[in-house]
């Protein structure tokens, strides 16, 4: 089921009635031991549309991203209080199981981290291997779509079996893209997945993101706001743990409604 | 590109309740139930020696028991088990007391003053001496450092005192190589890498910025050592000494072939004496009366608390200060 | 304040302590190693391998019987021990959240710090009294209740030195933790478990205590596990305690074997965690 998102009352986006909610946080708090790391944050995430976080390192947009697919349930230190409803439903809800919510939401990490024991093969089919599924021609399949996508298939396909930790940090990454894809996740949640891109391979990333579009809900993280302006039709801006402006890209980064939010654009864009 | 199709729906294929519900819950509860059995395992030993041994234990009474100085396995059926206590006692600490300046001495030296290479290989050498087999160093015992001991120290000092000093003679007991000494000689030999090992840890856990404020100062290498290292390492190097300690009350087999297997007190310098582990190893399968057996285990068990006393002390000490975390 | 000079003289003088200190702690063990060679070497030849031993007094014979029962009893040892341990060594790992974690760890080390001739009564009292004789088996237990602390130990640390994102990734797939576990963190720390497994079996393969009263010893070979067995620290102490020079010379022949075994375990170990 989809839900309708109001947009806030501040607010006076002109927002198209066609748009779906597929996730919305409400009050999400993460707390480090006694530190916040992410204070109160209310937004919408619309179905089918790319959402870029921006803000300045260490402002929280990492640890609010995972608390979207419940990543924090292995750091005894952290806790999230606060509501995550996909499609409605609270992920933290009692009787919900993080699994489930996991292959729902996928996610690429800041840094790659590829399964060092497994051959390139072995980790863009993994998700898919380790829950049961066997059959070669498939899972062929699936591995070269997602390497694909990814950009990676040209320069791999010829050694898909060699180990993963042999790739370049760059294509490590990407792997990492495809190994996220190959299970086809609903929603894509992206923490600087170019950072270690050159621009080429960058450019495809972006291309994919534009494409995955029409099926996948996408979330990314960035520090290059060119590329939040390129690729997301969403954009919030994060400062010290806190959301400062949520918008459309396009009005955020021409009309901000919030000083912080202009200094850092108007910083960055120079 | 190629074109990405829309949801293919190989995750359609719901991969079986096993991995949606059950799962996780049986696996934890699988490595639950087996992990927690070493728990039980622990505490187990302490509850069935205690059953094994409640016969004899009852018959002299818990402190009777322990304070009885005849044990008579043959005709009064009487069992006191002070004897092995005392030379449980009297050998482990002496063990400690020689063995941990050396001990020490060989962390600082790896630690702080060695080169790269020659650390490495002297820690190499000490992790080997913890695992070498306690009957190796038994055969070097009965072999080569008992009749060396007897001809360079016991009998000169025995021929001496004969001579010099006949009060002393009682105190020093039989020359012959086989005794109380020669045991703590071989015990604190096999407890040496425990203390070091775990104070070289502690000692290389001080954090850098500590040693260097301390040299900025102008201090020497010791001075630092002394005012700085130590101090900061001194609940590794603690543990290290208890976990020695630990190690030299349940050592069995060596001390048992150089120690002289002798229950009669007074125990004297050189003269035989026995151990808590000695008795337990060497009765136990030639007993025929069930008190005796039951004996034996009581034994087991009052070696137990003493054990695990000072072994719960030294795991929580390395626990608590992360010493040593690295090693087995 | 002390001049220069006295605290330079000083220093030296605590140097030449500590390195007396160290050639001393190093001394025992190469004592050990070189009359172990010394006496045990020659002695090394096909029969030790393959003969049992011969009546007391007679001149020759072998440990044949007391290597495959060192084999025999530690192999079935590890077999007990492994779930535990490597059970034991997940939980502290990779449930950080569980409750029972710190009693379980002090618990686990302080088993291990317990005597083995303990581990060996407590074989005694549920094995050999249940079954009513001295077998192999009740010894496998009690090398059992010897390796287990030991293999949780190494599980865990081996199991902490694969790096955490890995595990995030997994879940990240929606993998469920059992799968991310079994299938991913513990094939990254497969040759530390291994070697953890290996280190536990060396060390429990040179106790004598515990078996004295439980494998008993065995001068005829077999392979019942029901059966009093032979091991080689068993052997080598009937014969290092005999009045028999040849036993002697087998006896130290034995403690050669053992600290091969210790040194080869040892150097393996070394290998095989190389580089961290
Ligand atoms: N595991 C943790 N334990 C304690 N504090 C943490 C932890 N992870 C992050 N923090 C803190 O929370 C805050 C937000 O961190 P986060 O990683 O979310 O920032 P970020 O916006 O992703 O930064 P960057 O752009 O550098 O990746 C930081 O102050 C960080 O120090
Ligand atoms: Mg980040």
């Amino acid at each position: 089921m989809m839900r309708e998102f109001k947009p806030m009352a501040s607010s006076e986006m002109t927002l198209d009635p066609s748009l779906k909610t597929r996730i919305e946080t409400r009050h999400v708090t993460v707390i480090y031991g006694q530190k916040a790391g992410v204070k109160d944050v209310t937004m919408p995430i619309y179905a089918n549309k790319v959402t870029a976080l921006i803000g300045p390192s260490g402002c929280g947009k990492t640890t609010f991203l995972r608390s979207l697919n419940r990543m924090h349930d292995l750091t005894p230190s952290a806790r999230v209080t606060g509501e995550v409803l996909l499609d409605g439903i609270n992920v933290y809800a009692a009787g919900v199981d993080p699994v489930e919510v996991r292959r729902k939401i996928g996610m690429v990490f800041q840094k790659p981290n590829p399964f060092p024991t497994l051959s390139i093969y072995g980790n863009v089919v993994a998700g898919l291997r380790l829950v049961g599924i066997r059959k070669k021609s498939l899972l062929d399949e699936a591995a070269e779509r997602a390497l694909r996508q990814a950009a990676l298939w040209d320069e791999v396909k010829d050694r898909l079996h060699a180990p993963s930790m042999s790739l370049s940090g760059g294509q490590q990454q990407r792997l990492c893209i495809a190994r996220a894809l190959a299970v086809e996740p609903e929603v894509l949640l992206m923490d600087e997945p170019t950072s270690a891109l050159d621009p080429i391979s960058t450019q495809s990333i972006e291309d994919l993101l534009t494409e995955l579009k029409n099926h996948v809900t996408i979330v990314i993280v960035t520090h290059n706001m060119q590329q939040a302006g390129r690729v997301s039709d969403f954009t919030g801006y994060f400062l010290n743990g806190e959301m400062v402006e949520f918008g459309p890209t396009s009005l955020l980064f021409t009309t901000p409604k919030d000083k912080r939010t202009e200094a850092y654009i108007t910083g960055r864009f120079g | 590109m190629q074109q990405a199709p829309v949801q293919s729906s190989l995750i359609k294929q719901t991969p079986s309740a096993i991995y949606r519900l059950w799962g996780d819950r049986i696996f934890l509860s699988v490595v639950l139930l087996l992990a927690l059995s070493i728990v039980a395992l622990t505490l187990g030993l302490g509850y069935y020696l205690y059953l094994g041994g409640s016969q004899a234990i009852n018959k002299e009474g818990f402190w009777g028991f322990l304070t009885g100085t005849t044990w008579d396995p043959a005709l009064k059926l009487e069992f006191g088990i002070w004897p092995y206590v005392l030379g449980t006692l009297i050998t482990s600490f002496a063990a400690l007391l020689v063995s941990f300046p050396i001990a020490l001495a060989a962390a600082i030296f790896t630690a702080e003053y060695a080169p790269r290479w020659l650390a490495g290989f002297i820690n190499y050498l000490v992790d080997l001496m913890a695992a070498v087999p306690s009957v190796v160093y038994g055969i070097w015992g009965i072999f080569v450092l008992a009749p060396f001991l007897r001809e360079v120290i016991y009998m000169p000092t025995f021929l001496w005192a004969a001579e010099k000093a006949p009060g002393l003679v009682p105190f020093l007991g039989n020359p012959a190589g086989y005794g109380m000494f020669t045991g703590v000689v071989i015990l604190s030999s096999m407890i040496i890498p425990f203390t070091a090992a775990l104070s070289r840890d502690a000692i290389a856990l001080v954090p850098a910025a500590q040693r260097e404020g301390a040299y900025a100062l102008g201090a020497t290498r010791w001075e630092v050592m002394q005012t700085v290292i130590l101090p900061y390492a001194r609940g590794g190097i603690f543990a290290g000494a208890m976990l020695a300690l630990g190690r030299a009350l349940g050592e069995t087999m060596a001390v048992a072939m150089v120690i002289g297997n002798s229950n009669v007190l007074p125990y004297t310098l050189f003269g035989p004496a026995s151990t808590m582990p000695a008795v337990i190893a060497l009765e136990l399968k030639e007993a025929v009366e069930d008190l005796h057996y039951s004996a034996i285990i009581g034994v087991g068990f009052y070696l137990f608390l003493i054990a695990f006393i000072v072994n719960v002390a030294a795991s929580y000490l390395l626990n608590k200060l992360k010493v040593g975390s690295q090693r087995a | 304040m002390r001049s220069l000079q006295a605290r330079y003289t000083r220093d030296r003088l605590i140097l030449i302590v500590v390195i007396a200190g160290t050639i001393l702690a190093a001394l025992p063990l190469t004592l050990v190693l070189g009359y172990a060679l010394v006496n045990g070497f020659s002695s090394l030849n096909w029969d030790f391998f393959t003969k049992g031993p011969k009546p007391p007094g007679e001149l020759g014979g072998g440990m044949a019987p007391a290597i495959v029962g060192t084999l025999i009893i530690t192999g079935t040892g590890l077999l007990i021990a492994t779930p535990f341990g490597i059970a034991a060594g997940i939980l502290l790992a990779e449930y950080p959240e569980n409750k029972l974690n710190p009693t379980l760890r002090l618990l686990s080390d302080t088993l291990n710090g317990m005597p083995a001739v303990l581990k060996g009564l407590l074989a005694y009292v549920l094995v050999v009294k249940a079954q009513g004789s001295f077998s192999g088996l009740s010894g496998a237990v009690a090398m059992a209740f010897i390796m287990v602390p030991i293999i949780a130990k190494t599980t865990e640390s081996v199991l902490k030195l694969v790096p955490w994102n890995i595990r995030e990734a997994g879940l990240a797939l929606g993998l469920p933790r059992w799968r991310v576990i079994l299938s991913l963190v513990l094939p990254a720390a497969r040759a530390g478990v291994v070697t953890g497994l290996l280190l536990a079996t060396a060390r429990a393969a040179g106790e004598a205590a515990p078996l004295i009263f439980t494998a008993f010893g065995n001068s005829l070979l077999t392979y019942n596990l029901l059966q009093p067995m032979d091991t080689l620290p068993l052997r080598l102490y009937a014969y290092a305690i005999s009045p028999y020079e040849d036993w002697h010379r087998q006896a130290w022949a034995a403690a050669v074997v053992l600290l091969g075994l210790i040194v080869l375990t040892s150097l393996l170990a070394r290998w095989v965690t190389r580089g961290r």
